[in-house]
């Protein structure tokens, strides 16, 4: 192997008191796609930004080299350090959205950046369509001249990558770069990445907590956790034998269809704070197999293999019988079969929710945002209704129409008989006990100022099923054993916590009222995967032992794998295929279903896959497409697909898709 | 913050206990006109020889009195209506919108003047008419946090136990409202104590020859250059009150974020 393009040593920084970063040692070869994987706060962005030298104001590179083709970078005098970024080492974030700026038109965004680097000013326009067109967006000469807000989210990322080409770097660092995108605009992107990447043998440093992002793009990877890495391997060796135990309990704790029956290793305790010096690993208090020289050595780099290399006790060469010991194996979760024939607790036919649109002085209407728009579902008792579909969907106004809290435009939602659209808050308060609701961000769902007990017993003081205080205060803390946490938090406060605490908070106010149904809005998308399985687990046990119902509304098919017994699947506003889990996600019939499936990145580079790579965004729910809403992105389109909606189809009793190509059964 | 619980506690207890402190306020003394500091003056006397720290003792009363009056009844109207407005929506968002439009469309002082001039001079009279004018600020801001925190999930969550309007209004959007609001409040005290001047030199808060903070600096103004000391003194009591106030709502604020106070930032 040649010299490498990149080489960092010993990088240590800190913020404040903490180290966020420590002893970092890494290489990278030209035209290669490194991953640095982590979970939240694991310190993989703080190493990004190190290598650019743009840490925040508090932050301060303490030790360590970064050398880019033999200079070290942290020897370059600010104004040398500006010409290397963006001409050699260019950046793309997660957040599209704020990485523009909105006043700007696109076209002359990219020229900025194209004039820092290039000079020449004659060729600056044509250089700004070739960038353009280079990241794959139709029209340039058009989009040029348009602004931030005009562009789909998918369209902003590639063009923040345009501007990250402007300089023609050899070195670029993808943070989070899909981690905002849907799954269908996820797989445009990394393919553009992969493709201007074979093209100018362009190096990047893909940072992300995405296992399956990782298994599908980069050739190495390196595990960070609590401010050091880990683990390094090639994504190959990674994923056929993960070394340390915990990039092992990582890849269980991911949510699969073949884990349905069992429960999720979850990772138990949270990171430690890196405000504090280091005498032993900094995975022992979490780790299931720690020796007692865990807690008193730090832990010194094993070879596990090839280029494989490990830093744990566990690799000793005389210990390493032990280290390839099988995980014990998890219990396996007794499947009781409810509610299959059951009658169905909830029924939901032809839901809209439409949004008018004011225009002018008198505000008139002058559209409507068809965001649910026909929409029938069944739950039944002690099962799980999987809501799926991209961002913009409507699947997350449909859940909250059923419990009233967006006013439904038409259609019927049943309640054991009762009919609840329409129903004023009053009314509807009858059947709130029934009815509940968790939700994605569990920081902005508990009210800041109120004491976690005082949240736990919200609606069973406002139902009235508990009068006093000391009551609710009692029953909140049998719920919080109920969900894992000590009962002695109902004397703090929600912001003492952490994302994967105040979830389970989060889940104590719902059953607090003894609910029947729960709709499940995204309840684990704002949490790490080892806590995601955590809060899995314990929504499989609660459901196992109070007989519960979830509607659980997510864009993660792989928690839909796991998870549920019944799924449909959402575009624009409507349900194109439903039916039971293994039916639609083994033998998908839509091709949206099947564009979706493949979409998502399986964390098993092994796994051959044939993917369906959808062309364009979803289109507006404004201005939906005539006849079939998909037809205009589906590959198996024909003419006929532009003239009606199509009808539901039944491909088997349990089975329905609603697409002209799938021939009706029976 | 010592300092402007001090302040604040001086300037309530002058205010209570003027009418035993002062002697003769308004007795017009011709020998010492724009009087430097003296004996039986320690302040100066004005421009028809009466001492200011007695005026300015008296006068303390009815900037109290402007000041907290007009700032809690405008800004509990404007609370209530602008919370309401967000959180409900719909027809009484339209309502409560066009009346703040309107108010805003109108100059303030002007509105304030005739709607003074309506209900007659007076103190009492005063607040209702500067209150009436200044509850749209409040309005629009608690509008604007409430459509904000009615978006986030915990009111939803809420809406969905089952708890009445009310309740949310009450327990979920108030408190976190609450910090913006105050530090207006704070700022219209100061203005509202300034406003009452403006009114009572047309003859349409306090009357002559009675005096408040507001009266004695427009007079003041006329003698600057040769009798400073009769902004001064008025201006340094208003400069500390409003300090003052400015850092008790500071404080409150901060005591009032749960999160800043088990860090210990204070």
């Amino acid at each position: 192997m040649s010299a490498p393009l990149l080489e960092v040593e010993g990088l240590s920084t800190t913020i404040g008191a903490a180290r966020v970063v420590d002893g970092v040692r890494l290489e990278l070869a030209r035209g290669e796609t490194f991953a640095l994987l982590g979970e939240s706060g694991c310190g993989k962005s703080m190493t990004a930004l190190s290598l650019m030298r743009l840490l925040p104001p508090a932050g301060r590179i303490e030790a360590g080299a970064v050398r880019l083709d033999g200079v070290d970078l942290l020897r370059l005098s600010e104004a040398e350090m500006r010409r290397v970024r963006g001409a050699r080492l260019a950046m793309i974030f997660q957040e599209p959205q704020t990485s523009l700026n909105p006043v700007m038109r696109i076209g002359a965004q990219i020229a900025e950046a194209v004039r820092l680097h290039a000079g020449a000013a004659a060729a600056v326009d044509a250089r700004v369509l070739e960038l353009l067109r280079a990241v794959g967006i139709p029209d340039p000469e058009r989009r040029a001249r348009e602004y931030p807000h005009q562009l789909s989210g998918g369209m902003k990322q590639r063009v923040m990558i345009a501007m990250a080409l402007a300089g023609d770097p050899e070195l670029l660092i993808a943070d989070e770069p899909t981690t905002a995108l849907d799954v269908t605009i996820q797989a445009q992107v990394l393919g553009l990445l992969k493709t201007l990447q074979q093209q100018s043998g362009l190096a990047v440093l893909l940072i992300t907590h995405d296992l399956g992002v990782v298994a599908e793009t980069a050739e190495r990877l390196a595990v960070m956790y609590a401010g050091e890495i880990v683990e390094t391997a090639t994504t190959a060796a990674f994923f056929a034998a993960p070394a340390h135990p915990y990039s092992r309990m990582l890849l269980e704790s991911l949510p699969t269809a073949d884990k349905r029956g069992a429960r999720l290793a979850a990772i138990p305790g949270r990171v430690p704070p890196l405000d504090r010096a280091f005498t032993g690993c900094r995975f022992v208090e979490r780790c299931p197999r720690a020796l007692a020289r865990c807690v008193e050595q730090l832990p010194p780099w094993h070879e596990a293999g090839a280029g494989h290399w490990v830093r744990c006790h566990l690799w000793d060469a005389d210990l390493v019988d032990t280290a390839t010991v099988a995980e014990p194996a998890v219990a396996e979760g007794e499947q009781v079969p409810v509610g299959e024939d059951a009658a169905p607790l909830l029924e939901v036919a032809d839901l809209k929710v439409h949004f008018p649109i004011h225009r002018g002085v008198l505000r008139r209407v002058v559209g409507q945002v068809r965001a649910v728009d026909g929409v029938s579902l069944r739950l039944r008792p002690g099962r799980t209704l999987a809501l799926v579909g991209e961002s913009g969907c409507g699947k997350t106004t449909a859940g909250k129409a059923l419990l009233q809290l967006i006013a439904p435009t038409a259609g019927s939602i049943r309640y054991q008989g009762h009919e609840l659209a329409g129903l004023s808050h009053r009314r509807m308060r009858r059947f709130r006990k029934d009815l509940q609701i968790i939700f994605q961000d569990p920081h902005a769902s508990m009210n800041p100022r109120m004491l976690v007990g005082d949240v736990i017993g919200e609606g069973l003081q406002a139902l009235g099923l508990a009068r006093t205080r000391p009551e609710r205060l009692r029953r909140a803390a049998e719920l919080l054993e109920l969900v894992g946490m000590p009962g002695a938090a109902v004397e703090r406060y929600p912001h003492e916590f952490s994302g994967g605490q105040r979830q389970r908070i989060c889940i104590a106010r719902a059953l607090a009222v003894d609910p029947r149904v729960i709709v499940c809005d995204e309840p684990t998308s704002a949490l790490d995967v080892s806590v995601q399985a955590q809060i899995l687990n314990l929504l499989k046990d609660l459901q196992a032992r109070l007989g519960l119902s979830y509607l659980f509304i997510t864009h993660d098919l792989s928690v839909v794998a796991y998870l549920a017994h019944e799924v449909a699947v959402m575009y624009l506003g409507r349900v194109v295929e439903q039916g039971r889990v293994e039916e639609v996600l083994e033998r998908p019939r839509h091709p949206y279903t099947r564009a979706l499936l493949s979409a998502v990145p399986v964390a098993d580079p092994r796994a051959e896959r044939r993917t369906l790579r959808l062309e364009g965004d979803m289109p507006s729910p404004s201005a939906p497409p005539p006849g079939c809403h998909f037809h205009p992105r589906c590959p198996e389109a024909r003419p006929e697909c532009a003239l009606a909606y199509p009808e539901g189809r039944a491909v088997s009793a349990t089975h329905r898709v609603h697409c002209i190509l799938v021939e009706a059964e029976g | 913050m010592r300092l402007a619980v001090v302040v604040l506690l001086i300037w309530i207890g002058a205010a209570l206990c003027a009418p035993w402190l002062v002697e003769a306020p308004n007795r017009v003394e011709l020998k010492t006109l724009l009087a430097g500091p003296m004996p039986g003056a320690p302040l100066g006397t004005d421009a028809l020889g009466r001492p200011v720290h007695e005026r300015l003792l008296i006068g303390a009363r009815v900037s109290l009195l402007v000041g907290f009056g007009v700032v809690a009844f405008a800004a509990a109207l404007g609370t209530l209506l602008g919370l309401a407005a967000g959180l409900l929506g719909g027809w009484v968002d339209r309502l409560v919108v066009r009346m703040i439009d309107l108010f805003l469309a109108f100059p303030g002082i002007l509105l304030a003047i005739a709607l003074a001039g309506l209900l007659g001079p007076g103190v009492d009279n005063l607040v209702i008419a500067l209150g009436m004018v200044g509850w749209v600020g409040y309005a629009r801001l608690a509008r604007a946090q409430a459509l904000t925190l009615a978006e986030r999930e915990h009111v939803l969550a809420a809406r969905a136990l089952g708890c009445g309007t009310w309740r949310i209004l009450w327990r979920h959007l108030l408190p976190l409202a609450l910090a913006p609001l105050l530090v207006e409040a704070t700022f219209g005290i100061a203005a509202a104590i300034v406003a009452e001047a403006g009114l009572s030199f047309l003859g349409l808060g306090i009357q002559p020859p009675d005096a408040s903070w507001g009266s004695m600096l427009r007079d003041g103004v006329s003698y600057l250059l040769v009798a400073p000391h009769l902004v001064i003194a008025p201006g340094v009591a208003l400069f500390a009150v409003t300090l003052a106030v400015n850092l008790l709502g500071d404080w409150l604020r901060d005591r009032l974020d749960v999160r800043a106070r088990s860090q210990g930032v204070m």
